[in-house]
């Protein structure tokens, strides 16, 4: 059986995790003071749920950390017992755990048993003190006048169960044969231990004994009373109902009365299903197990909570039920990949139609506009299918900022603006990280202590803001806080002790940079959250790594904003087409900041080679693009030719090329996979007319340009 | 013709691992998300039976159940509940409600086969 279960580990996996996060989210979203009900319940739901698919898939760690979180749960959505602070940090905790639990399971890592059992002693702990203050509530009514309206629900539900004790009537019928005097006695006085017993005790001359018992204890407590001494087939207990209670459910007495019996067998070895005699369709079956039910009075409780529950059903509820399908990566992978051939057939198509008489073969060209347009179409679906929104990766950072804010004696509020922009699911994994740390830079680095703060006359809370944008073809996303800013003259003597190449007339763009220099910290201290100097140059190389840039604004004492942009797929990158001798390149648009053809009164040749071109008053350096690949020009003098002028890093450069051709969507195919690395080309694509087009590598010639100068 | 089994649980996991169960032994699953979507769908079919979880978003098994036993062609329909643990109120509610019986999860697949046999078997 277990093999059949296995190919549902993985739709259980993603589901605990989805599970796991939401419950963060609502433990993170959670107003200590005045929990709201609902996020409580769909906490609980998210652990009781993990916990069914845990047990039914035999993951007995998992079972066993949710059971815990579920029964604290329980009592905190039953309002037993309220929300603390120390509660939520247990849950998050738990959380994680679990989220551990569930790698080890899938094969990532070994989950930490010590770290489990912890947690669950935490739990326990909590819960155990659950049951001390619950005790601890006065079962009269003199506090409940000036107690706080919360608790009034708490009190009076305790205190019914107190009126109304004892909770239970029991008749008991069983047979006194084989039963010594001494037997009997022993068991009468066991009975009473349990509550008041009336009844024909001594009983006459028949066999049979019958007793009545009105306990607070379960039918199990008694049965396990009686069923050593008496002989279990002749032993029979019956709950009754006193009459006050009757009367008040006499309705749900008439419905169960039939089934208020047990059987020995069946008490002993729950089968773990069972059917209600007379229900509609129940099996009528003479050996079938009835149900184990608990007597009326339990019922009336229960009602009233069912009662509750459907007052708060009514209440808006907001659904994130959504039908969907999962789907390997793989296959959309694939689909984007054929897609991409489809465009570039499309696109020998188009070439080799446009060769035809527009008038004689007017319907092949009205064919191949709507092939053009479906493929379009077709290729925008089938991107959009990679698409998620943002909000998967911001969802994390309120975890992140809580821990590291309280870790570091912070005071600080996370802003999320624009989750529901979508990007790339490449990118989305990708991002992930390198946006981790800018968060906890912003923190660590960026916001001040709370003195500080009002010392500078700022709110002591600080704000961090992540915000997601499309602009153009590129997603921004931006991290953005309050705090200190950069601090010029520090980033400047750090980098002179590092001997970086710096001067003082640098402007605020360019010492930003320095930041991203490998081991550059100006923390004072190496705390563990940061300041070790590996992670800006990381986070760079990552983000370019995925087509991006990185930039940063920061004013002393009023904050820095970090922003990264990013092409919108991996897939697919707008390009210009530019030419050099007879070869085609391709130059990513959002390099791009404008083209110019110069004059020959703006070009300057410096210390042999090199060239400058005067821009808006900046003199760029001038990158020929058929020396860097050895071609051989069309275009002699660079004022014969077009500038393209690029900005990577806050810096530019003039990049020389005979002409422009036009701007294309191109799909990007990987030179390192198909060929090898090329220094200046990220990766090649094939045109319309079959031919192979290199990608350039923007930031790398712009840098390159950069040290000829310097 | 096969017999049609509405399984009805918010949990992706179980819901699948059921049908893939139920389709095994030759019966026609559908499958409901939680209870308004099980309602929606019990209108919508000929349903031999109901499988649904009791602890659910939106609207729980219970009410479900409450529920399908008010529309005309659900008196009779065998209904079971899917309980976590073998709590006896969620039981006697589920009884009060009309389920026709329970089935505590876990469970394996052999059991749950042996247990809709019974009913519709």
């Amino acid at each position: 059986m277990s093999d059949d279960l296995e190919q549902f580990y993985e739709i259980f996996f993603e589901e605990s995790s989805e599970l796991l996060a939401d419950m963060e989210a609502c433990l993170l979203r959670l107003n200590v003071n005045s929990p709201d009900l609902e996020d409580l319940n769909a906490i609980f739901r998210a652990a009781h749920s993990i916990k069914g698919g845990a047990g039914t898939f035999g993951f007995v760690d998992i079972t066993e950390t949710t059971h815990m979180l579920e029964s604290l749960l329980d009592k905190l959505r039953k309002g037993e017992l309220e929300v603390r602070s120390e509660m939520i940090d247990a849950f998050l905790k738990a959380g994680d755990v679990i989220k551990n639990q569930l790698a080890g399971h899938r094969g990532e890592g070994a989950a930490d048993p010590a770290e489990a059992a912890m947690v669950l002693d935490e739990l326990k702990k909590l819960s155990d003190e659950t049951q001390l203050q619950s005790n601890k509530e006065p079962s009269n009514t003199e506090r409940r006048a000036d107690a706080p309206i919360e608790n009034l629900r708490v009190d009076e539900s305790a205190a019914t169960v107190a009126e109304n004790k004892p909770k239970y009537i029991y008749c008991i019928e069983f047979s006194k044969s084989g039963l010594n005097e001494a037997a009997l006695e022993n068991l009468f006085s066991n009975l009473q231990l349990l509550g008041a017993l009336e009844g024909e005790t001594r009983g006459g001359g028949d066999n049979l004994c019958s007793l009545k018992l009105a306990t607070e204890n379960s039918e199990e407590e008694i049965w396990e009373a009686l069923a050593f001494v008496v002989d279990p087939e002749k032993l029979k207990i019956e709950s009754e109902v006193s009459n006050s209670i009757k009367n008040a459910l006499k309705e749900e007495v008439n419905q169960s009365d039939a089934s208020m019996h047990y059987k020995a067998k069946e008490v002993l070895a729950s089968p773990g299903y069972g059917f209600f005699p007379g229900a509609p369709a129940a099996p009528r079956e003479k050996d079938s197990q009835e149900i184990t039910e608990k007597p009326l009075l339990q019922k009336d409780t229960d009602q009233r909570q069912a009662a509750k529950a459907s007052t708060k059903a009514n209440a808006p509820v907001t659904s994130n039920e959504t039908s969907s399908i999962r789907v390997s990566i793989e296959k959309v992978d694939q689909m984007i990949n054929l897609v991409g051939e489809l465009v570039i057939t499309q696109a020998m198509l188009a070439q080799t139609a446009s060769q035809f008489d527009p008038i004689v073969f007017e319907k092949l060209h009205s064919g191949m506009n709507q092939l053009e347009r479906n493929t379009r179409d077709l290729q925008e679906s089938v991107m959009s299918i990679r698409m998620m929104p943002i909000s998967f990766v911001f969802s994390r950072y309120p975890r992140v900022v809580r821990d590291l804010a309280s870790k570091l004696n912070k005071r600080v509020e996370l802003k999320t603006v624009g989750e529901n922009t979508e990007l790339d699911k490449g990118l989305i994994e990708k991002i992930a990280d390198p946006l981790t740390h800018l968060v906890r830079n912003s923190l660590d680095h960026g916001i001040e202590q709370p003195e500080n703060r009002r010392a500078a006359g700022k709110s002591m809370q600080g704000t961090i803001t992540l915000r997601a944008f499309h602009q153009g073809g590129s997603i921004v996303i931006e991290v953005s806080d309050d705090g200190a800013g950069l601090n010029r003259a520090k980033i400047l003597a750090k980098a002179r002790e590092r001997g970086l190449s710096i001067h003082d007339g640098m402007t605020d763009q360019e010492v930003w940079q320095l930041i991203f220099e490998a081991g550059f910290s100006t923390a004072e201290a190496i705390t563990d959250v940061s300041g070790r100097g590996v992670g800006m140059d990381v986070v760079k190389r990552n983000i370019q790594s995925l087509g991006g840039r990185i930039d940063i604004e920061s004013s002393f004492g009023v904050g820095t904003r970090i922003s990264i942009r990013l092409p919108l797929t991996l897939a697919i990158l707008d390009g210009l087409s530019v030419t050099a001798g007879d070869q085609m390149f391709i130059v990513p648009l959002n390099y791009i900041v404008e083209s110019l053809q110069p004059t020959a009164a703006d070009i300057k040749t410096v210390s042999g080679n090199g060239r400058l071109v005067q821009v808006r008053g900046e003199y760029l350096p001038v990158i020929a693009l058929h020396e860097i690949f050895n071609l051989h020009p069309n275009v002699i003098s660079v004022h014969d030719g077009i500038l393209v002028i690029l900005e990577a890093e806050g810096r530019k450069a003039a990049l020389f090329v005979d002409d422009l051709v036009g701007q294309h969507q191109v799909v990007i195919k990987s030179l390192e996979t198909n060929y090898r690395r090329v220094k200046g080309v990220s990766g090649a694509t094939i045109m319309g007319d079959g031919k192979v087009a290199l990608i350039l590598d923007t930031t790398a010639l712009v840098m390159a340009s950069q040290q000829e100068i310097v | 013709m096969a017999k049609t089994i509405l399984a009805v649980d918010d949990s992706a996991s179980i819901r699948q691992m059921v049908a893939f169960t139920l389709k095994g032994a030759g019966y026609e699953v559908i499958q409901a998300v939680d209870g308004e979507d099980a309602l929606e769908k019990a209108n919508q079919h000929t349903v031999n039976l109901v499988l649904t979880d009791i602890n659910m978003p939106r609207m729980d098994g219970l009410k479900l159940l409450a529920l399908l036993r008010k529309l005309s062609n659900y008196k009779t329909v065998p209904i079971l509940m899917l309980t976590t643990e073998s709590s006896d109120d969620i039981k006697a509610k589920g009884r009060a409600a009309g389920a026709t019986g329970w089935l505590v999860k876990p469970f394996d697949p052999k059991r749950l086969l042996e247990v809709i046999a019974k009913v519709i078997g």
